[in-house]
């Protein structure tokens, strides 16, 4: 499959936009699956960084069975401009902040040159999709908290919560997507043992 | 119930307006706001956000229920503050232990909050009031967005309502093989994970067909495509652009002139 | 007014061994009507995938040539429509005429050419709603008019039908075939893939059968075809017209009472039914699209709440805990009592196995490992599913998974069984299995009860029948 091109095919476009809307639709029931934990995280902001990788998961699952330049970025703003038509909270805000984290997962494949999509490619995803969210969130919302105790050990769970989350996470799901088949049309999906 | 419909009266003067022009102005709006830290100017941008809210067509009942979680994290923000605030000056108010409440705090959480709603409020209107489709027919053809890309987006949107009744059924058909997770919240999570993944693959063969139906019609076979729903970018949505941005102007001009104004960066 | 030309045609899927078809020698003129049959597996849909134009050059290996009016498919496709079996996934646009436009915006038509000719393709397949009307809230039935539609504004000249009335009712179907026949022009070449071949053969003037092993059986005229190969392509699965199944009726009179329902309804989804489930017996719920008998069949699996009324199970089925209601029960508790077969059967997969799909349920409700071990081996076997143990059960065919689908509700032996629509776009052979495996599990007292818009399963099988009306 060495002939394949950049540019991308329908199916390229659709997949990704319905990770994006999938992940959409995720997102809103996990708010009806844990309301209650929900508000006891909106009360103590911090603690949303144990779980911040979980948004950053299309972003490095797009990179991952796209395999195309632009991936990561076109899934992860897409999945911003759903959640704002879906009616998300934050307006606008979501959609300069979903391509800021776009940005740290599509640099991790430009620098492997769009030719590596293991493990360590996905962690490498997941560790600058989360430090380019850090770093928006760090001028953006965090800008008036104390830097030491505060401002830094945020940004830093925010990269680990997202290595491990959206990296590592990303990448065990991309393999069991791969084994139901479903990505037959996709390399990452070919890769399994012809059946 | 996701809504994926817009929920204005779709006849309102400035829910009319070209979709990129909505969201162009809010965009607008919202940046000039970020730039400060202060609650003034953001208090005059709710002000001026609420004003317009009749011209939107939407009811203040609507925006309420779609940004009450809002209100939520502002109580969030404020406990964070009181905690972890870089600038405690001003009187003290309240001290027990780690706790020190001041004047600075609060007005640094009043701050906060306020620039949180005045950011998020523009870009709630531009959504509430605009179909998913004249936003990508507008984004082709008055924001030179790529036509490939806008209207696989589109397509797959349309799915929304169909993932949404698919999660209900996925928990359904697990609670029927003997699955449920009761009150632990490991196997909650356990069960959560693995219905998203069901949907996620639900999603994707659905998707996978989708595409192999819209090559079937002819999508990305090379030809120009035409458009046979015209949006227009007229003179009225220049003009909303650069009212937004004249508006949040001056609400930042009443800052610095109150002298409350504290820059975002510096 | 288009020709296709096979010649040795084969097509392999990338990462797949076999071929999905191969070695198919095929000429259709201008104009003809043929009807493409084959056993499940045979490479209908590859096939005609092949004449879309579908099958990129990166997504796999070709043999021989295939040939529209003497080009490759891929660079004719305007030339060529299409309709696929199921209308969810067909239909890109939020509102009808959009719909039907973007065919036409894809083919760069004028765009003061569009609406006309958007009104034009609505008119003719007898599309009852404005333009502006959501594709959302249309029935399939409709949804599919309106694919058709949209296959057809453009003009082709070979219209491809794959299996467009599998996902539809009886009713929905008839109409998609009246709207075919009606909107078809004379010249319009049209090749149509479809199981339930009685319902198709007034469209057609030629019936073209796939061997599965690669190469074409039997073509020729329908009577002459069904005359020299009706019993081989029976036995394949295709449903022959006027072979009809023999009726498996009880053969002893119902048992105890398992579950009653009283007044039991869902506003606005589901007007108040009443009704007995005994051991024992097989009862069909009928009634159109609309109707709430989805909405029923997951009331009386316990999985919904009532939004009226109520569902009761007596001791017979849940012993002491006959007092609360079955949507009250802890999930491993009611999976022993109730089993549930969803209309899709990839809903219900929870593991990456066949295997352990069928062991979920024993585990869950406790039983050691060596029963474990015996339930699985004994459905395996008895379902057909023994070379696929372990297999991921998203990779499964249609017929596979939906075997697999009634095997694990079985897995934790209930009394009751519910299904919905267990029978929907199956071919004849996966069709014979569940109806021989629903009547021995009701002969050997169990209650099965089935929504359906199948006829021919509520004559094989009901015993009794229940009609629902819209609410």
């Amino acid at each position: 499959m060495n002939h394949t091109t950049n540019r991308w095919r329908t199916i390229d476009i659709v997949i990704a936009s319905v990770i994006a809307v999938a992940f959409g639709v995720i997102f809103w029931a996990w708010g009806l699956v844990w309301s209650a934990t929900d508000a006891a995280f909106a009360f103590f902001p911090p603690a949303q960084t144990l779980i911040y990788g979980v948004w950053l998961v299309p972003a490095v699952l797009g990179g991952l069975v796209i395999r195309k330049p632009g991936a990561s970025l076109y899934c992860e703003l897409v999945a911003a401009i759903v959640s704002a038509l879906l009616g998300s909270q934050w307006g606008g805000t979501v959609i300069v902040q979903g391509l800021m984290q776009g940005v740290g997962a599509e640099l991790a494949f430009a620098a492997l040159r769009y030719r590596s999509y293991r493990l360590p490619a996905a962690l490498l995803a997941g560790a600058l999709t989360g430090l380019t969210a850090a770093i928006f969130d760090f001028v953006y919302w965090n800008k008036t908290y104390e830097l030491v105790s505060y401002r830094i050990p945020y940004a830093l769970l925010t990269i680990v919560s997202a290595t491990v989350i959206a990296g590592a996470g990303g990448w065990f799901l991309t393999r069991a997507l791969a084994n139901t088949g479903v990505l037959d049309r996709f390399p990452a999906g070919r890769e399994r043992a012809a059946v | 119930m996701i809504s994926v419909a817009p929920v204005a009266r779709p006849g309102a003067p400035l829910a009319r307006r070209n979709p990129v022009a909505k969201l162009a102005a809010a965009l607008v709006f919202s940046f000039v706001l970020i730039a400060t830290l202060d609650p003034v100017a953001p208090a005059i941008a709710i002000a001026i956000e609420l004003a317009v809210l009749p011209l939107f067509g939407i009811r203040y009942r609507i925006l309420a229920r779609r940004a009450w979680p809002l209100l939520a994290s502002a109580g969030g923000i404020l406990v964070t503050l009181v905690l972890f605030a870089a600038d405690r000056s001003g009187r003290v108010l309240v001290e027990a232990g780690p706790v020190v409440v001041t004047e600075g705090v609060l007005v640094t959480a009043l701050g906060l909050v306020l620039r949180t709603l005045a950011v998020a409020l523009p870009g709630i209107l531009v959504f509430a009031t605009t179909d998913a489709t004249d936003l990508a027919d507008a984004l082709i053809q008055n924001a030179k967005a790529p036509a490939r890309f806008a209207i696989g987006a589109l397509a797959a949107f349309r799915l929304v309502p169909l993932l949404e009744q698919e999660w209900r059924m996925i928990s359904m058909a697990r609670r029927a093989r003997g699955v449920d997770a009761g009150r632990n919240p490991v196997a909650k999570l356990r069960l959560f994970v693995s219905t998203a993944f069901a949907l996620l693959v639900g999603a994707i063969r659905r998707g996978t067909r989708l595409a192999v139906a819209m090559d079937a019609r002819g999508f990305d076979a090379g030809l120009p495509r035409t458009v046979a729903r015209r949006q227009r970018f007229t003179t009225a949505d220049g003009l909303l652009v650069a009212g937004a941005a004249a508006l949040a102007g001056a609400a930042l001009a009443v800052s610095v002139a109150l002298g409350t104004f504290r820059p975002l960066i510096g | 007014m288009s020709a296709v030309v096979l010649r040795g045609f084969g097509w392999r899927h990338a990462g797949r061994k076999g071929w999905a078809v191969r070695g198919v020698d095929l000429r259709v003129e201008a104009g003809e009507r043929v009807l493409l049959l084959g056993a499940s597996g045979a490479g209908k849909s590859t096939l005609l995938a092949a004449l879309a134009g579908l099958l990129p050059e990166d997504s796999g290996e070709q043999e021989g040539t295939v040939e529209i009016d003497g080009l490759d498919p891929r660079k004719a496709r305007e030339r060529v429509g299409v309709v696929f079996q199921d209308p969810e996934t067909q239909l890109v646009m939020a509102r009808c005429g959009d719909d039907v436009a973007f065919g036409l915006e894809n083919r760069g038509v004028p765009a003061e050419e569009i609406w006309p000719r958007v009104d034009e393709a609505l008119r003719r397949v007898g599309f009852p709603y404005h333009r502006d009307r959501p594709t959302a809230a249309l029935s399939g039935g409709e949804q599919q008019r309106l694919a058709l539609a949209g296959a057809l504004a453009p003009r082709p000249g070979l219209l491809l039908l794959d299996e467009p009335t599998a996902n539809l009712d009886p009713a929905g179907a008839a109409l998609i075939r009246r709207a075919v026949a009606d909107a078809l022009d004379v010249d319009t070449t049209l090749i149509l893939v479809e199981h339930r071949v009685a319902e198709a053969l007034p469209l057609v003037d030629r019936v073209v059968v796939l061997e599965a092993g690669g190469g074409v059986r039997a073509d020729g005229p329908p009577d002459s075809v069904f005359a020299a190969h009706g019993d081989a392509l029976a036995a394949a699965g295709v449903w022959v017209p006027g072979r009809t199944v023999p009726p498996r009726p009880a053969t002893a009179p119902p048992g105890d009472w398992l579950l009653t329902a009283d007044r039991l309804g869902l506003p606005p989804r589901l007007a108040a039914v009443d009704l007995e489930v005994r051991a024992g017996e097989a009862l069909a719920v009928l009634g159109p699209n609309g109707a709430g008998k989805s909405t029923l069949a997951l009331l009386l699996g316990g999985l919904l709440r009532p939004g009226a009324g109520t569902a009761t199970a007596t001791a017979a089925l849940a012993g002491r805990d006959a007092r609360t209601p079955p949507h009250r029960w802890r999930a491993p508790l009611l999976a022993r009592r109730i089993g549930s077969v969803f209309q899709d059967p990839e809903h219900q997969f929870v593991t990456g196995s066949v295997y352990d799909e069928l062991a979920l349920g024993p585990r869950r409700t406790g039983q050691p490992e060596a029963a474990v071990r015996a339930t699985v081996d004994g459905l395996l076997d008895r379902l057909r599913l023994t070379r696929l143990a372990g297999a991921n059960p998203y990779t499964l065919s249609g017929g596979e998974a939906r075997r697999l689908s009634v095997a694990t509700a079985l897995a934790t032996a209930p009394r009751l069984l519910i299904c919905d629509e267990p029978t929907f776009g199956q071919d004849r052979r996966t069709w014979g299995e569940l109806v021989d495996l629903f009547a021995e599990l009701r002969d050997a007292g169990h209650g099965v009860v089935a929504v359906t818009h199948d006829p021919d399963f509520v004559a094989a099988l009901a015993d009794r029948t229940l009609t629902l009306e819209r609410p």
